[in-house]
This record gives structure tokens, sequence and C-alpha cells, in this order.
């Protein structure tokens, strides 16, 4: 049993907390009441003139059919991205943890891209991919017959921002595996490997189970970073097109409350998003945790 | 000791008497201007700004950058909420609605300057010019600032190499087709690009063809206006595009003006952009380039008629002190002054706003030197401006710039027809416009 420390004065946690929860009031829980509230109103962009709608701006987006298709590209492109990011992420993490010269120096460089802004990283794979001066296009080009276009094909667009997102994220994921593996009791592993069990069944029965927690935060944190986090790319890569192929839902929100000025459509897509990372915080908290095996 | 005191108070109404009666000198005052020029554009701003305080003791008017037009509107407009707006601020030309219809928010020019009593003749601009920023009236609402327009620029070792005359920009648009294909036979990977699908081929192409982009003169007549561009000449000038990228004659290089690598990396022949990307050209094309006007179709009755601009302009909020409105029209009557207009039309490329400040320039034999930007000049003053070739003034424009651009991509991938195209522009365009038209009755 661990010793439980005590507060001799009752007010004293309070103080302490304090200055956190003032930042998130501040920069969360106000931020996110004027959305709320903004949602239920149409504006003009100085606030000159203001009606309240009720759920008009909600209905009008659900309503709207490319509002779903948003929802679809966003879904997938979400999914994509924590799928592809995480299980490239395991792979190395696997690869980097074994006993191999200059296992440290592998480790830094993979964890090296997480430093690079995520604007920056769009525009690394926007030059390499551009159809005229782009190595990979010119690549494709050669050695597959592809004519790369992302300007007007709408795959190539989605791939692309698909491949900066996840190579920036691989890092991050990379971390965390690389620590997961490290803590998987080496004495478990060697057991397996005494009873016959091969490399790869060692890793699937033994290792991955064992990594099952920081599999499942991630997954989350993947999630969010695929829906919310990746702007910057959207904005710099495609600007939302080709058509409006990779208008995702945050890009989405930016759009149309930044340069469109709809503040009360962008307040209630916000609201949208706000319910759905509550969504995914709530299921990773109660339902995913407790199910996972320890 | 009471006669003193009496004394005293006679002498302090006397003083006081006297004090109200001399000429009050100017109060002085110190007003913000929030822009978004970068670079050499940014360092004209602030030079101007300097020379304008160096130029009086009384007002100071300090030039502040806010980011991108887009980031700049949205500083300007959250500081008029917070009640801590600037004395001037740049706004892009697609804001341009949205500033009109704030009223309250915004102090319209012409009413400023009869305010501040300061010498004010609307008949001194550019017409074209003016007209984008003024009222159906006449009545100037924003001082145009950085205002440019679109031109064809064409690769004269292309056209050398393709049999063409490089001195002789083809005029329309069958002639540009021709040379276009020709240019792709000799070697280029296509023949012509184009920015601004929206505002080059579509706002400027009907103003150039003197046929309307919206009813309501465009917009200028008030919020009803509806979106016309589904009409034959556009169709048929978008198919015309359609049919050349499928035969690769014109190669598509994406929104805005991202196309500009497509002409400077030599990939095309033929591009239409911005004069303010002159400077840019010249820095960028390693090959001898010509500037010309847009062509025409020669089959439309009126064309060419006039090109429209591009650009931003200032505009003054409400709600300040009448010292911060007396430095603001100083600062706007300078800044219209030939020799300060005739700096920034040298220095950055974008055009200058009065016919003094061209004549000017012109005396000085520049335009020898810089053919180009006397091209762009003499397009806007080609005709007097008509109701179909005054500008563009809808609500939301933004979103119909963007919906343009989406449905120029989906038609060149084949989702959809051009003319279903045109139609799902025009439908659901005219939705923004009547969101925009519900908000500000």
């Amino acid at each position: 049993m661990a010793k439980q420390y005590e507060f001799s004065s009752k007010g004293l946690p309070y103080l302490l907390v304090l200055p956190q929860m003032a930042i998130v009031l501040v920069f969360f829980f106000w931020p996110s009441a004027q959305a709320l509230w903004q949602s239920f109103f149409v504006q003009d962009a100085f606030g000159l003139r203001t009606q309240f709608v009720w759920f008009d701006n909600y209905l009008k987006l659900f309503r709207d059919p490319e509002y779903w298709d948003s929802f679809g590209v966003s879904a997938a492109f979400a999914v994509t991205v924590a799928l592809s990011s995480m299980g490239i992420a395991l792979f190395l993490a696997a690869q980097a943890n074994k006993k191999i010269r200059g296992a440290s120096f592998y480790k830094t460089m993979l964890t090296w891209p997480y430093a690079v802004a995520t604007m920056v990283a769009g525009v690394l794979w926007l030059f390499m991919f551009n159809p005229n001066v782009g190595v990979v296009a010119w690549f494709l080009k050669d050695a597959f017959g592809v004519e790369w276009n992302h300007l007007l094909d709408s795959t190539h667009a989605f791939l692309l921002i698909a491949v900066a997102a996840s190579w920036k994220q691989i890092a991050y994921n990379f971390v965390f595996f690389l620590a997961g593996l490290q803590s998987v009791p080496a004495t478990l592993v060697e057991a397996a490997a005494i009873d016959g069990a091969g490399s790869f069944t060692r890793f699937w029965r033994i290792i991955f189970p064992m990594l099952s927690p920081t599999t499942f935060y991630l997954l989350v944190m993947n999630l969010v970073y695929g829906f919310f986090e990746t702007f910057p790319i959207v904005h710099q890569v495609t600007g939302g097109g080709p058509g409006k192929a990779t208008s995702i839902l945050i890009y989405k929100v930016w759009r149309d409350g930044v340069v469109n000025l709809e503040l009360g459509s962008s307040a209630a897509q916000s609201v949208v998003l706000m319910i759905l990372v509550i969504g995914l915080t709530v299921l990773q908290f109660r339902f995913i945790e407790r199910k996972v095996t320890y | 000791m009471k006669t003193r005191n009496v004394w005293v108070l006679a002498l302090a109404a006397l003083a006081m008497v006297a004090m109200s009666c001399a000429p009050k000198p100017p109060e002085p005052a110190s007003i913000e201007f929030w822009h978004a020029m970068t670079g050499k554009n940014g360092e004209a701003v602030q030079k101007i700004c300097d020379d304008f305080n160096a130029s009086q003791d009384v007002y100071t008017v300090t030039p502040v950058y806010k980011g991108s037009y887009v980031d700049t509107m949205n500083a300007g407009i959250a500081a008029f909420r917070a009640g801590q707006a600037p004395a001037i601020i740049q706004v892009y030309e697609v804001g341009t609605a949205t500033m009109m219809a704030a009223k309250g928010a915004v102090k319209p020019v012409h009413v400023l300057m009869k305010e501040m009593k300061e010498k004010f003749d609307p008949k001194a601009y550019i017409p074209t010019i003016t007209g984008y920023y003024s009222t159906s009236k006449g009545e100037m609402i924003s001082i145009p600032f950085n205002s440019s327009t679109a031109v064809m620029y064409y690769n004269k070792e292309a056209f050398a190499k393709a049999g063409l005359d490089p001195e002789k920009a083809p005029a329309t648009w069958p002639e540009l087709f021709e040379a276009a294909r020709k240019i792709k036979a000799a070697g280029y990977e296509a023949g012509f690009t184009t920015n601004w699908i929206s505002w080059i081929q579509l706002e400027n192409f009907s103003a150039w063809h003197d046929v309307p982009f919206g009813t309501l003169s465009n917009g200028f007549d008030g919020l009803g206006a509806e979106l016309k561009i589904n009409a034959d000449l556009q169709v048929q000038h978008l198919t015309n595009l359609y049919n050349l990228s499928k035969e690769g004659v014109f190669k598509y290089g994406g929104r805005e003006n991202k196309a500009n690598p497509l002409f400077t990396g030599g990939v095309v022949g033929i591009h239409f952009e911005s004069i303010g990307g002159y400077g840019n050209m010249k820095a960028n094309c390693k090959f001898p380039f010509g500037v010309a006007r847009l062509p025409y179709y020669p089959d439309v009755a009126n064309a060419p008629q006039n090109s429209i601009i591009g650009g931003a302009s200032l505009w003054a909020f409400e709600g300040k002190t009448e010292p911060e409105y007396k430095a603001t029209a100083k600062f706007f009557t300078y800044l219209s002054s030939p020799e300060v207009q005739a700096f920034w039309h040298k220095t950055t490329g974008y055009l200058p706003i009065t016919i003094a400040a061209y004549e000017l320039t012109k005396g000085e034999g520049y335009y020898t030197e810089n053919p180009g930007l006397e091209v762009a000049i003499q397009q806007l003053l080609n005709k007097p401006p008509t109701a179909n070739s005054m500008g563009i003034r809808f609500g939301y424009m933004p979103q119909i710039r963007e919906l343009e651009d989406q449905t120029w991509e989906d038609i060149l991938a084949d989702k959809i027809g051009v003319k279903a195209g045109l139609d799902k522009i025009v439908t659901e365009g005219n939705i923004k416009l009547r969101d925009f038209e519900r908000l500000n009755k």
C-alpha cells in the first residue's frame, strides 16, 4: 500500500490547482461557451446585426450533403492517418528496440520529424510531389508511368495529405511504442522463447497484448490528430481541393469562420467537432481503458 | 485684498477670451494604419508613412503589419468589436461588400473628407479604379491603395521557337489558341495556363467583353443581385479552355496564383496573371517576356471594353476622435498626391490611382523601360466603364470565388459538365447572395 499524502490545510489543494483551472477556464471553457452561444445566431462580421435562429445553423449543416461528404472525408482521413502512422511506427519501434549497432542514432533520427512544424511538413511533401519539379513525382512517372497530379486528381490529393500527416505523426507514435516495448519484461519474452515460440508468435502473443494500453491511447490521440491538428497540412498543400475532395471538417470551420465570415455556421461546426472530441475522450476513459489487458 | 481678487479674475477672463479668439492650433494625433503588405511592398508602406510624418509635425501615422489580407481583415473586425479599431485598415477587394454593408462600422471616405473640410476631387482619380470602391452614385467609400489588373504574359523565346512574332502577342482568343497549339508543337509541355480562374477568366473576362457577371450592375445597385455567369459567352469560353486542357494545350496550375511556376519554369509559353506580379516575373523568368492585353472574342459586340481591378483599398472606421479623423484625411490626401503615387507605382508595380500620377510617371519616360505597366493602365482606361465593367460587388465574395475554383476543378476532372458546372455556381452562389442580403438588410 502506497503512503497517502495529506494536506494539512483544506484550502491549499484548491489554491494549487487554481492557476491551472484559471488557464482552462479562460482558454477552453470561455471560448467553448462562446462558440455554443454563437451557434444559435447569425451575425454579420462586425457584430452590428444579430438574429437569433434557434437550431437553424445546425439544421442547415445536417441538411447539406456536402457537410456529410466533408464528414466522410475527415473520418477516412483520420483513420488512414492513424492506422498507417501507428503501423509504421510500431514496426520501426520493434526494429529499433533490437540490439543493433547505432540503435540510439536511429532512435534519435526517427524521433526528429516530431520537431518539424506541421505546416513545414506539408511544404516538404508538397515539394517532393510537385508535378513539375518534385523528386517523387518524377520517380512515379519514370518508374510506374503514373502522372502525379494532385491539383486535379482527388485520390492523389488525399494520398498526399495523408502521407504528409502520417509522416509527421510516426515520430510521436514511435516514442510511445518504444517506451512501451522497453517496459515489456524481458523475462516474459525469454520464457516464451524457451517454450519454443518464434519471433512472430512472441511479438503477437506476448509483446503486442502487453502494448495494448499504449496502442489504445495512441489510437485516440491519432484520431484526434487526424481530425483536428492536420489543418496546416490541408491549408498548405491542397486548400481543400480539388473540388472539395480534401475539405476536412476542421479546414471547413476555419474557412467558413475566418475567410468567409459566416460566424454562426462556423460556430455550429466547431460545436459539432467539440462533441466529437468529447465523445472520443469519454470512449478512451470509460470504455477502452477498462477492456484493455494490462 | 478683495479688489486684488477681482483684478485677477478679470485678467483670467480676458486671457480666456483672447485664447478662444486666436486661431486654434490643430490638435496633434497619432493613428495606426493596419496593412497586409510584405517585403518590398511593406517597405514602401513604411517609407510613405515616414515621409508623411516628416512632412508635418502634427500627425503621426504608424503602419502595422497584420499578416495576410484575411488576417488583417479579421484583426480589424476583432478590434472593432472590442472597441479598439485602428484609424485606417487595408481590406482586399473581395471584402469590399462586407465593409460597405457594415454601416456604423466604417466611415465613407467622401463623408470623412467633407467633415474634415479636406480638399477632395473624386474626378482626379482613375474611374475604373475608384469606381470599384464607390457607390453607384459615384461617392467614394474607400481609398484605393494597391490596385492591379489582369494581363497576359508571354514568353518571347517560346514565340520565336514556335515561329510566332515575339513582338506581337495574340489579340483575340482564337489567335491565342492557335499560338498556344504552335507553342506545344514546338516542344513545350503545354501552350498556356492561367492564375485566378475566378478573377481573371470569369470576372475580368466578363467585364472585358461587356457582359454581366451578375445583375444590378454586378451588385453595385443593391444587395438583391444574382449571378449571371452561366450565360453563353462564359460557357463558350470555359468550354474552350476545357477542350484545350483535354488536348494538352491548356494546363491547369492550381488556385489563386499557384500557376506561376508553370510560366516562369518554361512549362508553358503564355500565362495570365495580375500586373502586381510583374516584379516577380522580372525576377524569376530566365527568358525575355512580354506583357499584353487580355485577348477577346472578336464576335462579341463591345469587346474589348475595359478590365477591372483587384488588390485592396483603405478604410476608415467609425467612432474616432476629430483629431484622428483630421490625421486620416490628411494622410489620404498625401497618399493621393502624384509624387507619392508615382513612387508607389514604380516601387511596387501596383497601378497609380490618379491620372496625374500616371502622367507624371509617363513624363519621366518610365514606361519605355517598363512597357508592361502601361499596358495594364491602358487596359483599364480603354473605354469609360459600363454597368458590366465597373467591378464586382457581391457579399460573401470569398465563398463565390471558392465555389468557382472548386467547380472548375470538378469540370477539368470530368465530374461535371461545363454548363452544368456554371449553373451550379449560379444556383449555389445565389443562395449565398440571399443569405448576405437577409443578414444586411
